[in-house]
């Protein structure tokens, strides 16, 4: 598996950037992972989907789908996809270091 | 295509005005916009009851000429059958959390995904602009709907 560097740490991440193990995952990694994906700043807003991806993945193991984001993170599907243009579930899952979410909705 | 042989861009078609006939365009459309794609979705002939604004809080499921239920064809005639079987696959659906059509076509205009009425079927069911939700953009011809597509993939369903 490739390894990458933020924040002066290296991680393991899947051959698409995920973090395989996502205790790694540190928050001033973010910025950098962001800049990867694409997004040169990250407002407030980001930081509210990214830290509820966090909270998701630690109490149910997997990531929410934009469906459920949009229901739970007090971002509407309108925004999130303003906010990650190129797919939110997958880009803030990926900044917030946990796995892809699966699903098909 | 792009260089990494990653699908950018699909159009998809929908035809059919039966509750299978709509879904799996529309969580085809979904899916595309989830995974960053671009995706446009143009309606035509009787998938056009997906965007109707009266008609598309009522979509069946077909239960005759369906062999894929495993229904007798008598049965699947009956009155009362085919909202019956609606019934009890959207009940299925709501458990695993896929939304109802009339959501769904809106929760995919939210992700970005351009919503298109096709001009003929328009014409021949004598329909108009306001006969449609506000997410459908715009009536276009078959012309048009080539070059919205063009440089990706069209899905016809």
């Amino acid at each position: 598996m490739p390894t990458a560097v933020y924040a002066g740490t290296p991680v393991t991440v899947t051959e698409e950037g995920f973090y395989l193990d996502p205790d790694q995952w540190r928050e001033d990694m973010a910025p950098e992972i962001a800049r990867d994906a694409g997004i040169d700043v990250l407002t407030d807003r980001h930081w509210q989907v990214i830290m509820h991806m966090r909270k998701e993945f630690a109490g149910k193991g997997t990531g929410p789908t934009v469906r459920a984001l949009g229901r739970t993170s007090g971002v509407s599907i309108k925004e999130l996809y303003l906010l990650f243009p190129k797919g939110p579930a997958k880009l803030a899952a990926r900044i917030a270091g946990i796995p892809k979410p699966r699903g098909c909705i | 295509m792009s260089d990494t042989g990653k699908i950018e861009k699909v159009s998809i078609v929908i035809s059919k005005g039966s509750l299978e006939g709509i879904y799996p365009g529309l969580i085809m459309a979904n899916g595309a916009r989830a995974e960053g794609m671009e995706a446009n979705l143009f309606f035509t002939f009787f998938g056009l009851d997906a965007i109707h604004r009266q008609r598309h809080e009522h979509i069946k499921l077909a239960t005759v000429g369906n062999p894929g239920l495993h229904l007798a064809t008598w049965a699947g005639g009956l009155p009362g059958v085919s909202s019956v079987m609606t019934q009890y696959m959207s009940h299925r659906m709501e458990k695993l959390d896929i939304p109802s059509i009339p959501e769904f076509v809106e929760m995919i205009a939210d992700t970005g995904a351009g919503l298109y009425a096709c001009k003929a079927s328009v014409d021949l069911f004598e329909l108009a602009k306001d006969d449609f939700v506000d997410q459908v953009k715009d009536i276009i011809t078959v012309g048009e709907f080539y070059d919205l597509a063009a440089g990706g993939q069209i899905i016809f369903t």
